[in-house]
Protein backbone atom coordinates (compact mmCIF):
# COMPACT_ATOMS: atom_id res chain seq x y z
CA UNK A 1 0.00 0.00 0.00
CA UNK A 2 0.92 3.62 -1.06
CA UNK A 3 2.57 5.40 2.08
CA UNK A 4 0.48 8.81 3.10
CA UNK A 5 -2.53 7.93 0.85
CA UNK A 6 -6.20 8.18 3.11
CA UNK A 7 -6.33 4.43 2.77
CA UNK A 8 -3.12 3.56 4.54
CA UNK A 9 -3.52 6.18 7.03
CA UNK A 10 -6.75 4.33 8.59
CA UNK A 11 -4.98 0.66 8.01
CA UNK A 12 -2.04 2.31 10.16
CA UNK A 13 -4.25 3.56 12.81
CA UNK A 14 -6.41 0.33 13.08
CA UNK A 15 -4.17 -2.48 12.44
CA UNK A 16 -0.63 -1.37 12.09
CA UNK A 17 0.06 0.90 14.72
CA UNK A 18 -2.62 0.68 16.85
CA UNK A 19 -3.06 3.63 19.83
CA UNK A 20 -3.87 0.90 22.65
CA UNK A 21 -1.96 -2.34 21.79
CA UNK A 22 0.70 -1.85 19.41
CA UNK A 23 1.67 2.49 20.51
CA UNK A 24 0.19 1.64 24.01
CA UNK A 25 -0.43 5.16 24.40
CA UNK A 26 -2.85 7.05 26.04
CA UNK A 27 -3.75 4.56 28.58
CA UNK A 28 -5.11 6.54 31.05
CA UNK A 29 -8.82 6.75 29.82
CA UNK A 30 -8.12 3.05 27.94
CA UNK A 31 -7.95 2.35 31.43
CA UNK A 32 -10.52 4.20 33.29
CA UNK A 33 -13.73 4.44 31.47
CA UNK A 34 -13.55 0.96 30.00
CA UNK A 35 -15.80 -0.47 32.23
CA UNK A 36 -19.16 -1.29 29.65
CA UNK A 37 -18.64 -1.25 25.75
CA UNK A 38 -20.84 1.78 25.45
CA UNK A 39 -18.72 3.90 27.39
CA UNK A 40 -15.30 2.75 25.23
CA UNK A 41 -17.66 3.68 22.30
CA UNK A 42 -18.55 6.86 23.60
CA UNK A 43 -14.87 7.56 25.12
CA UNK A 44 -13.78 6.39 21.62
CA UNK A 45 -15.70 8.54 19.13
CA UNK A 46 -15.66 11.67 21.33
CA UNK A 47 -11.32 10.89 21.07
CA UNK A 48 -11.79 10.80 17.03
CA UNK A 49 -13.69 14.03 16.70
CA UNK A 50 -10.91 16.00 18.68
CA UNK A 51 -8.26 13.96 17.29
CA UNK A 52 -9.20 14.81 13.23
CA UNK A 53 -9.95 17.88 13.73
CA UNK A 54 -7.19 18.99 15.91
CA UNK A 55 -4.84 17.23 13.30
CA UNK A 56 -6.53 18.92 10.58
CA UNK A 57 -6.32 22.35 11.99
CA UNK A 58 -2.44 21.47 13.51
CA UNK A 59 -1.26 20.28 9.44
CA UNK A 60 -2.78 23.45 8.26
CA UNK A 61 -1.24 25.40 10.68
CA UNK A 62 2.50 23.71 10.70
CA UNK A 63 4.47 26.33 8.45
CA UNK A 64 3.03 29.31 11.22
CA UNK A 65 3.58 27.61 14.05
CA UNK A 66 7.40 28.40 15.53
CA UNK A 67 8.97 25.46 16.69
CA UNK A 68 10.31 26.78 19.90
CA UNK A 69 6.55 27.13 21.22
CA UNK A 70 4.93 24.63 19.49
CA UNK A 71 3.74 22.37 22.32
CA UNK A 72 1.77 24.81 23.90
CA UNK A 73 0.48 25.63 20.27
CA UNK A 74 -0.92 22.24 19.90
CA UNK A 75 -2.30 22.12 23.68
CA UNK A 76 -4.84 25.56 22.54
CA UNK A 77 -5.97 23.33 19.26
CA UNK A 78 -6.67 20.62 21.00
CA UNK A 79 -7.80 22.16 23.92
CA UNK A 80 -10.45 24.81 21.80
CA UNK A 81 -11.82 21.44 20.02
CA UNK A 82 -12.32 19.66 23.40
CA UNK A 83 -14.34 22.61 24.80
CA UNK A 84 -16.35 22.32 21.68
CA UNK A 85 -16.74 18.78 22.12
CA UNK A 86 -17.59 18.58 25.41
CA UNK A 87 -20.26 21.03 25.20
CA UNK A 88 -21.84 19.34 22.68
CA UNK A 89 -21.93 16.36 24.64
CA UNK A 90 -23.26 17.99 28.02
CA UNK A 91 -26.11 19.47 25.57
CA UNK A 92 -26.71 16.29 23.24
CA UNK A 93 -25.85 13.27 25.24
CA UNK A 94 -25.95 14.20 28.95
CA UNK A 95 -25.98 10.40 30.16
CA UNK A 96 -23.00 9.68 28.15
CA UNK A 97 -21.28 13.26 29.64
CA UNK A 98 -22.09 12.12 33.14
CA UNK A 99 -20.66 8.97 32.58
CA UNK A 100 -17.22 9.78 31.15
CA UNK A 101 -17.13 12.71 33.75
CA UNK A 102 -13.44 13.98 34.55
CA UNK A 103 -11.77 12.16 31.28
CA UNK A 104 -13.71 14.37 28.82
CA UNK A 105 -11.70 17.53 29.47
CA UNK A 106 -8.57 15.07 30.21
CA UNK A 107 -8.62 14.48 26.20
CA UNK A 108 -6.47 17.59 26.33
CA UNK A 109 -3.41 15.97 27.42
CA UNK A 110 -4.26 12.35 25.54
CA UNK A 111 -1.21 11.05 24.36
CA UNK A 112 -2.09 10.01 21.26
CA UNK A 113 -3.90 13.24 20.18
CA UNK A 114 -0.24 15.37 20.98
CA UNK A 115 1.33 12.29 19.65
CA UNK A 116 0.01 12.20 16.34
CA UNK A 117 0.05 15.97 16.05
CA UNK A 118 4.04 15.50 17.09
CA UNK A 119 4.46 12.86 14.94
CA UNK A 120 2.49 13.38 11.83
CA UNK A 121 0.61 16.29 11.79
CA UNK A 122 3.33 18.58 12.21
CA UNK A 123 4.81 17.29 9.92
CA UNK A 124 2.47 16.20 6.67
CA UNK A 125 -0.23 17.95 4.78
CA UNK A 126 -3.46 17.96 5.68
CA UNK A 127 -5.62 15.52 4.17
CA UNK A 128 -3.25 12.52 5.35
CA UNK A 129 -3.37 14.14 8.69
CA UNK A 130 -7.14 14.10 8.73
CA UNK A 131 -6.95 10.47 7.45
CA UNK A 132 -4.44 9.60 10.44
CA UNK A 133 -6.22 11.44 13.24
CA UNK A 134 -9.61 9.40 11.72
CA UNK A 135 -7.67 6.63 11.88
CA UNK A 136 -5.72 6.50 15.11
CA UNK A 137 -9.10 7.34 16.38
CA UNK A 138 -11.35 4.21 15.12
CA UNK A 139 -7.78 2.05 16.15
CA UNK A 140 -8.67 3.61 19.76
CA UNK A 141 -12.57 3.76 19.70
CA UNK A 142 -11.85 -0.13 18.22
CA UNK A 143 -9.86 -1.16 21.20
CA UNK A 144 -11.11 0.29 24.18
CA UNK A 145 -14.62 -1.19 22.99
CA UNK A 146 -13.31 -4.39 22.89
CA UNK A 147 -11.51 -4.12 26.20
CA UNK A 148 -15.06 -2.87 27.71
CA UNK A 149 -16.70 -5.27 26.04
CA UNK A 150 -14.98 -8.21 27.93
CA UNK A 151 -14.87 -6.60 31.17
CA UNK A 152 -18.99 -5.81 30.89
CA UNK A 153 -19.07 -9.51 29.79
CA UNK A 154 -17.01 -11.07 32.58
CA UNK A 155 -18.06 -8.56 35.21
CA UNK A 156 -21.85 -7.94 34.70
CA UNK A 157 -22.68 -10.48 32.34
CA UNK A 158 -23.89 -7.54 30.38
CA UNK A 159 -23.10 -6.52 26.51
CA UNK A 160 -23.83 -2.39 25.50
CA UNK A 161 -25.92 -2.82 28.47
CA UNK A 162 -28.41 -5.91 28.01
CA UNK A 163 -28.09 -8.82 30.09
CA UNK A 164 -26.64 -11.44 28.12
CA UNK A 165 -26.09 -14.02 30.69
CA UNK A 166 -28.50 -14.70 32.86
CA UNK A 167 -27.81 -13.97 36.48
CA UNK A 168 -27.68 -16.46 39.48
CA UNK A 169 -30.16 -15.84 41.98
CA UNK A 170 -29.62 -17.19 46.02
CA UNK A 171 -33.20 -16.29 46.86
CA UNK A 172 -35.09 -18.37 44.26
CA UNK A 173 -33.03 -20.95 44.00
CA UNK A 174 -32.34 -19.55 40.46
CA UNK A 175 -28.59 -21.13 38.72
CA UNK A 176 -27.21 -19.01 36.51
CA UNK A 177 -24.12 -16.50 35.98
CA UNK A 178 -22.26 -15.17 39.25
CA UNK A 179 -20.71 -11.89 37.87
CA UNK A 180 -16.72 -11.87 38.40
CA UNK A 181 -16.72 -8.01 39.55
CA UNK A 182 -13.34 -7.51 39.94
CA UNK A 183 -13.41 -7.45 35.84
CA UNK A 184 -15.41 -3.64 36.57
CA UNK A 185 -13.42 -2.93 39.02
CA UNK A 186 -9.66 -0.94 38.50
CA UNK A 187 -7.59 -3.95 38.40
CA UNK A 188 -9.71 -5.55 36.08
CA UNK A 189 -8.62 -3.19 33.24
CA UNK A 190 -5.32 -4.25 33.71
CA UNK A 191 -5.69 -7.70 33.48
CA UNK A 192 -8.39 -7.57 30.08
CA UNK A 193 -5.52 -4.98 28.16
CA UNK A 194 -2.58 -6.90 28.56
CA UNK A 195 -4.38 -10.53 27.58
CA UNK A 196 -6.08 -8.65 24.68
CA UNK A 197 -2.50 -7.02 23.88
CA UNK A 198 -0.69 -10.43 24.40
CA UNK A 199 -3.76 -11.71 21.79
CA UNK A 200 -2.92 -9.28 19.00
CA UNK A 201 1.03 -9.90 19.38
CA UNK A 202 0.18 -13.65 18.71
CA UNK A 203 -2.26 -13.24 15.72
CA UNK A 204 0.15 -10.33 14.50
CA UNK A 205 3.52 -12.35 14.79
CA UNK A 206 3.75 -14.11 11.44
CA UNK A 207 3.20 -10.96 9.84
CA UNK A 208 5.62 -9.03 11.65
CA UNK A 209 8.10 -11.56 10.97
CA UNK A 210 7.37 -11.74 7.09
CA UNK A 211 10.87 -11.06 5.01
CA UNK A 212 13.07 -10.13 7.99
CA UNK A 213 17.05 -11.04 8.21
CA UNK A 214 17.35 -13.61 11.14
CA UNK A 215 21.29 -11.98 11.27
CA UNK A 216 19.63 -8.67 12.49
CA UNK A 217 20.71 -7.44 16.06
CA UNK A 218 17.93 -5.14 15.78
CA UNK A 219 14.43 -6.44 17.51
CA UNK A 220 12.63 -6.14 14.15
CA UNK A 221 15.23 -7.74 12.24
CA UNK A 222 15.65 -4.07 10.07
CA UNK A 223 12.62 -5.07 7.63
CA UNK A 224 11.85 -1.75 6.98
CA UNK A 225 10.39 -1.96 3.71
CA UNK A 226 7.43 -4.13 4.97
CA UNK A 227 7.00 -1.45 8.20
CA UNK A 228 4.71 0.74 8.70
CA UNK A 229 6.46 2.53 12.17
CA UNK A 230 6.93 6.43 10.76
CA UNK A 231 8.65 7.07 14.78
CA UNK A 232 11.32 4.12 14.12
CA UNK A 233 14.98 5.75 13.71
CA UNK A 234 15.96 3.62 10.75
CA UNK A 235 12.71 5.67 8.42
CA UNK A 236 13.52 8.78 9.92
CA UNK A 237 17.17 8.79 8.22
CA UNK B 1 47.78 -35.19 47.23
CA UNK B 2 46.12 -36.39 44.36
CA UNK B 3 42.79 -35.62 45.93
CA UNK B 4 43.69 -31.80 46.92
CA UNK B 5 44.88 -31.21 43.35
CA UNK B 6 41.26 -32.23 42.16
CA UNK B 7 39.48 -29.18 41.43
CA UNK B 8 35.59 -28.50 40.87
CA UNK B 9 33.73 -25.34 40.78
CA UNK B 10 31.99 -23.81 43.72
CA UNK B 11 29.29 -24.47 45.65
CA UNK B 12 31.66 -26.43 47.44
CA UNK B 13 28.95 -27.29 50.35
CA UNK B 14 26.03 -28.08 49.36
CA UNK B 15 22.52 -28.62 51.62
CA UNK B 16 20.17 -31.63 51.60
CA UNK B 17 16.94 -28.93 51.33
CA UNK B 18 15.58 -28.66 48.08
CA UNK B 19 12.84 -27.28 46.97
CA UNK B 20 10.29 -29.61 46.51
CA UNK B 21 11.69 -30.97 50.47
CA UNK B 22 10.74 -27.52 51.48
CA UNK B 23 7.34 -27.91 50.02
CA UNK B 24 7.06 -30.91 51.64
CA UNK B 25 7.52 -30.37 54.56
CA UNK B 26 4.85 -27.16 54.26
CA UNK B 27 2.60 -29.52 53.39
CA UNK B 28 2.99 -31.74 56.57
CA UNK B 29 3.20 -28.52 58.36
CA UNK B 30 -0.34 -27.71 56.99
CA UNK B 31 -1.80 -31.00 58.04
CA UNK B 32 -2.98 -30.15 61.90
CA UNK B 33 -4.81 -27.20 60.67
CA UNK B 34 -6.52 -28.98 57.36
CA UNK B 35 -7.64 -32.24 59.42
CA UNK B 36 -8.91 -29.30 62.05
CA UNK B 37 -10.89 -27.65 59.77
CA UNK B 38 -12.34 -31.06 58.06
CA UNK B 39 -13.11 -31.97 61.66
CA UNK B 40 -14.38 -28.83 62.21
CA UNK B 41 -17.03 -28.05 59.47
CA UNK B 42 -17.20 -31.39 58.16
CA UNK B 43 -17.20 -32.74 54.55
CA UNK B 44 -17.53 -29.93 52.53
CA UNK B 45 -14.53 -28.61 53.96
CA UNK B 46 -12.60 -31.50 52.37
CA UNK B 47 -14.16 -31.11 49.38
CA UNK B 48 -12.97 -27.49 49.16
CA UNK B 49 -9.82 -28.66 50.00
CA UNK B 50 -9.09 -31.37 47.59
CA UNK B 51 -10.79 -29.35 45.30
CA UNK B 52 -8.40 -26.37 45.66
CA UNK B 53 -5.55 -28.71 45.55
CA UNK B 54 -6.02 -30.70 42.57
CA UNK B 55 -7.07 -27.90 40.21
CA UNK B 56 -3.82 -25.86 41.23
CA UNK B 57 -1.82 -28.77 40.28
CA UNK B 58 -3.80 -28.96 36.87
CA UNK B 59 -3.32 -25.32 36.26
CA UNK B 60 0.31 -25.94 37.06
CA UNK B 61 0.40 -28.83 34.13
CA UNK B 62 -1.48 -27.10 32.04
CA UNK B 63 0.16 -24.12 31.41
CA UNK B 64 3.71 -25.97 31.39
CA UNK B 65 2.53 -28.95 28.96
CA UNK B 66 0.81 -25.87 26.33
CA UNK B 67 3.93 -23.55 27.15
CA UNK B 68 6.23 -26.50 26.36
CA UNK B 69 8.19 -25.31 29.51
CA UNK B 70 9.81 -28.16 32.18
CA UNK B 71 6.92 -29.73 34.30
CA UNK B 72 7.42 -27.85 37.57
CA UNK B 73 4.43 -29.89 39.53
CA UNK B 74 7.10 -32.49 41.24
CA UNK B 75 8.44 -29.45 42.83
CA UNK B 76 4.99 -29.64 45.26
CA UNK B 77 4.76 -25.63 45.20
CA UNK B 78 1.42 -25.50 43.23
CA UNK B 79 0.25 -27.95 46.02
CA UNK B 80 1.01 -25.51 48.73
CA UNK B 81 -0.55 -22.71 46.79
CA UNK B 82 -4.19 -25.00 46.53
CA UNK B 83 -3.23 -26.28 50.12
CA UNK B 84 -2.98 -22.56 51.48
CA UNK B 85 -5.92 -20.90 49.01
CA UNK B 86 -8.22 -23.97 50.24
CA UNK B 87 -7.75 -23.32 54.06
CA UNK B 88 -8.31 -19.92 53.44
CA UNK B 89 -11.85 -20.18 52.40
CA UNK B 90 -15.33 -20.27 54.30
CA UNK B 91 -16.30 -24.03 54.52
CA UNK B 92 -19.60 -23.49 52.87
CA UNK B 93 -18.29 -22.31 49.56
CA UNK B 94 -19.36 -23.48 46.27
CA UNK B 95 -16.88 -25.91 44.81
CA UNK B 96 -16.14 -23.73 41.52
CA UNK B 97 -14.70 -20.97 43.41
CA UNK B 98 -11.90 -22.41 44.77
CA UNK B 99 -11.15 -23.72 40.68
CA UNK B 100 -11.31 -19.89 39.63
CA UNK B 101 -9.14 -18.66 42.91
CA UNK B 102 -6.35 -21.51 41.90
CA UNK B 103 -6.52 -20.44 38.17
CA UNK B 104 -5.71 -17.01 39.07
CA UNK B 105 -3.47 -17.86 41.16
CA UNK B 106 -1.14 -20.12 39.54
CA UNK B 107 -1.90 -18.66 36.09
CA UNK B 108 -1.96 -15.30 36.31
CA UNK B 109 0.03 -14.36 39.78
CA UNK B 110 2.86 -17.66 39.63
CA UNK B 111 3.27 -18.88 36.26
CA UNK B 112 3.19 -15.39 34.02
CA UNK B 113 5.40 -13.73 35.73
CA UNK B 114 7.68 -16.43 35.28
CA UNK B 115 6.75 -18.96 38.08
CA UNK B 116 8.13 -20.08 41.33
CA UNK B 117 10.83 -17.54 42.49
CA UNK B 118 9.75 -15.32 40.26
CA UNK B 119 5.96 -14.41 41.42
CA UNK B 120 5.45 -10.86 42.98
CA UNK B 121 3.09 -11.47 45.63
CA UNK B 122 1.82 -14.86 47.39
CA UNK B 123 -0.37 -16.51 44.65
CA UNK B 124 -2.85 -18.65 47.31
CA UNK B 125 -3.38 -14.37 48.76
CA UNK B 126 -3.39 -12.88 45.86
CA UNK B 127 -6.06 -15.96 44.52
CA UNK B 128 -8.02 -15.18 47.66
CA UNK B 129 -8.30 -11.34 47.36
CA UNK B 130 -9.13 -11.68 43.52
CA UNK B 131 -12.34 -13.93 44.98
CA UNK B 132 -12.79 -11.81 47.90
CA UNK B 133 -13.23 -8.39 45.41
CA UNK B 134 -15.80 -10.42 43.17
CA UNK B 135 -17.49 -12.36 45.68
CA UNK B 136 -17.45 -10.52 48.80
CA UNK B 137 -20.81 -11.85 49.70
CA UNK B 138 -19.95 -15.41 49.31
CA UNK B 139 -16.61 -14.96 50.79
CA UNK B 140 -17.44 -13.69 54.03
CA UNK B 141 -20.36 -15.37 54.48
CA UNK B 142 -19.19 -18.25 57.56
CA UNK B 143 -22.64 -20.01 58.36
CA UNK B 144 -22.55 -23.60 58.13
CA UNK B 145 -25.46 -25.70 57.05
CA UNK B 146 -28.49 -27.96 59.54
CA UNK B 147 -26.22 -31.14 58.03
CA UNK B 148 -22.62 -29.91 58.27
CA UNK B 149 -21.48 -32.77 60.54
CA UNK B 150 -18.83 -30.90 62.00
CA UNK B 151 -18.35 -29.65 65.38
CA UNK B 152 -18.02 -25.93 65.34
CA UNK B 153 -20.68 -24.61 68.29
CA UNK B 154 -22.67 -22.04 66.42
CA UNK B 155 -24.73 -22.77 62.70
CA UNK B 156 -24.92 -18.92 61.90
CA UNK B 157 -22.43 -16.98 64.03
CA UNK B 158 -20.52 -14.25 62.92
CA UNK B 159 -16.60 -14.79 63.33
CA UNK B 160 -14.94 -13.32 66.69
CA UNK B 161 -14.01 -10.48 64.12
CA UNK B 162 -16.98 -9.52 62.80
CA UNK B 163 -18.66 -9.99 65.86
CA UNK B 164 -16.29 -7.32 67.66
CA UNK B 165 -16.29 -5.09 64.55
CA UNK B 166 -20.10 -5.10 64.41
CA UNK B 167 -21.22 -5.33 67.94
CA UNK B 168 -18.31 -3.80 70.05
CA UNK B 169 -16.42 -6.15 72.37
CA UNK B 170 -18.77 -7.18 75.27
CA UNK B 171 -21.51 -9.03 72.95
CA UNK B 172 -19.56 -10.46 70.54
CA UNK B 173 -16.72 -12.29 73.03
CA UNK B 174 -15.84 -15.95 72.54
CA UNK B 175 -14.25 -17.52 75.39
CA UNK B 176 -10.63 -17.64 75.01
CA UNK B 177 -10.48 -21.75 75.21
CA UNK B 178 -12.44 -21.80 71.95
CA UNK B 179 -10.17 -19.10 70.34
CA UNK B 180 -7.52 -21.66 70.94
CA UNK B 181 -8.94 -24.83 70.49
CA UNK B 182 -10.74 -23.01 67.22
CA UNK B 183 -14.62 -24.94 67.57
CA UNK B 184 -15.46 -20.96 66.27
CA UNK B 185 -16.30 -19.59 62.88
CA UNK B 186 -13.92 -18.58 60.11
CA UNK B 187 -12.31 -20.25 57.46
CA UNK B 188 -11.81 -23.55 56.92
CA UNK B 189 -8.12 -23.15 58.13
CA UNK B 190 -7.99 -20.35 60.45
CA UNK B 191 -9.91 -21.37 63.13
CA UNK B 192 -7.51 -23.38 65.40
CA UNK B 193 -4.38 -21.49 66.68
CA UNK B 194 -3.10 -24.81 68.72
CA UNK B 195 -3.36 -26.81 65.05
CA UNK B 196 -1.52 -23.66 63.23
CA UNK B 197 1.60 -23.21 66.84
CA UNK B 198 2.02 -26.99 65.85
CA UNK B 199 2.87 -26.64 62.21
CA UNK B 200 4.51 -23.65 62.76
CA UNK B 201 6.74 -26.03 65.73
CA UNK B 202 7.35 -28.35 62.86
CA UNK B 203 8.74 -25.38 60.57
CA UNK B 204 10.86 -24.25 62.97
CA UNK B 205 12.31 -27.81 63.93
CA UNK B 206 13.14 -28.40 60.25
CA UNK B 207 14.58 -25.07 59.78
CA UNK B 208 12.10 -24.25 56.73
CA UNK B 209 11.09 -20.61 58.70
CA UNK B 210 12.59 -18.75 61.27
CA UNK B 211 11.20 -16.49 64.12
CA UNK B 212 12.01 -13.33 62.89
CA UNK B 213 8.86 -12.36 60.45
CA UNK B 214 6.15 -14.46 62.36
CA UNK B 215 7.16 -12.42 66.12
CA UNK B 216 7.61 -9.13 64.70
CA UNK B 217 4.59 -9.37 62.48
CA UNK B 218 2.33 -10.74 65.84
CA UNK B 219 4.27 -8.40 68.10
CA UNK B 220 4.25 -5.35 66.40
CA UNK B 221 0.47 -5.96 65.73
CA UNK B 222 -0.08 -6.88 69.41
CA UNK B 223 1.89 -3.50 70.42
CA UNK B 224 -0.60 -1.62 67.72
CA UNK B 225 -3.95 -3.38 68.86
CA UNK B 226 -2.74 -2.39 72.92
CA UNK B 227 -1.72 1.25 72.07
CA UNK B 228 -5.16 1.18 70.29
CA UNK B 229 -6.97 -0.04 73.46
CA UNK B 230 -5.18 2.15 76.27
CA UNK B 231 -5.84 5.21 73.76
CA UNK B 232 -9.70 4.81 72.77
CA UNK B 233 -10.14 4.84 76.29
CA UNK B 234 -11.85 1.30 76.34
CA UNK B 235 -8.79 0.57 79.18
CA UNK B 236 -6.66 -3.10 78.46
CA UNK B 237 -8.75 -6.10 78.24
CA UNK B 238 -6.89 -9.39 77.40
CA UNK B 239 -9.84 -11.09 75.87
CA UNK B 240 -10.34 -8.18 73.67
CA UNK B 241 -6.43 -8.77 72.00
CA UNK B 242 -6.72 -12.58 72.46
CA UNK B 243 -9.90 -12.10 70.12
CA UNK B 244 -7.74 -10.15 67.82
CA UNK B 245 -4.58 -12.65 67.93
CA UNK B 246 -6.25 -15.92 67.56
CA UNK B 247 -10.28 -14.95 66.17
CA UNK B 248 -8.82 -14.18 62.45
CA UNK B 249 -6.58 -15.18 59.84
CA UNK B 250 -3.15 -13.66 62.00
CA UNK B 251 -1.83 -17.10 62.75
CA UNK B 252 -1.92 -18.80 59.53
CA UNK B 253 -1.27 -15.49 57.91
CA UNK B 254 1.83 -15.25 59.72
CA UNK B 255 2.94 -18.53 60.12
CA UNK B 256 2.70 -19.65 56.87
CA UNK B 257 1.96 -17.02 54.39
CA UNK B 258 4.43 -14.07 55.43
CA UNK B 259 6.97 -16.53 55.58
CA UNK B 260 7.03 -17.48 51.86
CA UNK B 261 10.41 -17.32 50.72
CA UNK B 262 9.79 -16.07 47.15
CA UNK B 263 7.47 -12.82 48.49
CA UNK B 264 10.12 -12.27 51.69
CA UNK B 265 12.69 -9.93 52.22
CA UNK B 266 16.12 -12.22 52.42
CA UNK B 267 18.02 -9.40 54.38
CA UNK B 268 17.91 -10.29 57.82
CA UNK B 269 17.28 -6.51 58.73
CA UNK B 270 14.66 -6.52 56.06
CA UNK B 271 12.56 -9.45 57.37
CA UNK B 272 12.67 -7.67 61.11
CA UNK B 273 10.83 -4.66 59.34
CA UNK B 274 8.95 -6.13 56.81
CA UNK B 275 7.03 -8.33 60.53
CA UNK B 276 6.56 -4.72 61.73
CA UNK B 277 5.13 -3.14 58.80
CA UNK B 278 2.85 -6.06 58.41
CA UNK B 279 1.89 -5.88 61.85
CA UNK B 280 0.86 -2.11 61.36
CA UNK B 281 -0.64 -2.17 58.58
CA UNK B 282 -3.04 -5.63 59.78
CA UNK B 283 -3.85 -3.39 62.57
CA UNK B 284 -4.97 -0.69 60.99
CA UNK B 285 -6.94 -2.61 58.01
CA UNK B 286 -8.58 -4.24 61.14
CA UNK B 287 -9.64 -1.63 62.96
CA UNK B 288 -10.03 1.73 60.83
CA UNK B 289 -11.08 -0.21 57.76
CA UNK B 290 -14.25 -1.42 56.15
CA UNK B 291 -14.29 -5.34 56.80
CA UNK B 292 -13.02 -7.05 59.56
CA UNK B 293 -10.68 -8.78 58.50
CA UNK B 294 -7.30 -7.65 57.16
CA UNK B 295 -4.43 -10.41 57.02
CA UNK B 296 -4.22 -11.01 53.50
CA UNK B 297 -4.65 -7.51 51.63
CA UNK B 298 -1.31 -6.98 54.56
CA UNK B 299 0.50 -9.61 53.34
CA UNK B 300 -0.06 -8.83 49.65
CA UNK B 301 0.56 -5.30 50.05
CA UNK B 302 3.68 -6.19 51.73
CA UNK B 303 4.83 -7.98 49.33
CA UNK B 304 5.26 -5.30 47.01
CA UNK B 305 7.42 -3.41 49.29
CA UNK B 306 9.78 -6.04 49.74
CA UNK B 307 12.41 -4.91 46.55
CA UNK B 308 12.34 -1.44 48.19
CA UNK B 309 12.70 -2.74 51.60
CA UNK B 310 15.43 -5.11 50.61
CA UNK B 311 17.34 -2.86 49.07
CA UNK B 312 17.16 -0.17 51.63
CA UNK B 313 18.41 -2.89 54.44
CA UNK B 314 21.22 -4.39 51.84
CA UNK B 315 23.89 -5.57 54.74
CA UNK B 316 27.66 -4.53 53.99
CA UNK B 317 29.57 -6.56 52.03
CA UNK B 318 32.54 -7.92 53.75
CA UNK B 319 35.69 -5.84 53.71
CA UNK B 320 33.44 -3.08 52.46
CA UNK B 321 32.62 0.32 54.32
CA UNK B 322 33.42 0.85 58.33
CA UNK B 323 35.99 3.60 59.47
CA UNK B 324 38.25 5.10 57.41
CA UNK B 325 41.89 4.86 58.20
Amino acid sequence: MKANTPAERLMNGIIKENPTFVLMLGMCPTLAVTTSATNGIGMGLTTTVVLAASNLMISLLRKFIPDGVRMPAFIVVVASFVTIVQMLLEGFIPSLYASLGIYIPLIVVNCIILGRAEAYASKNPPVPSLFDGIGMGLGFTLSITCIGAVRELIGAGQLFGMQILPLADAAAGKIGYEPVTIFILAPGAFFVLAFLSALQNKFKLGAARRGIDPSNPDACGGACASCGNSMCKGKRG
Amino acid sequence: MEQMLNVSSNPHVRDKMTTSRIMQLVVIALLPTTLFGIWNFGLHALLVVLVSVASSVIFEWLYDHFMHKPNTITDYSAVVTGLLLGLNMPPQIPLWMPVLGSAFAIIIVKQLFGGLGQNFMNPALAGRCFLMISFAGKMTDFSVGENYGGVVDTITGATPLAALKAQGFAEGSVPVKNLFLGNIQGTIGETSAIAILIGAVILLAFKVIDLKVPLTYIGSFAVFIILYMLFSGMGFDVNYLFSHLFGGGLMLGAWFMATDYVTTPITPNGQLVYGCILGIITAIFRLFGGSAEGVSYAIIFCNLLVPIIERLTRPTAFGKGGKKA
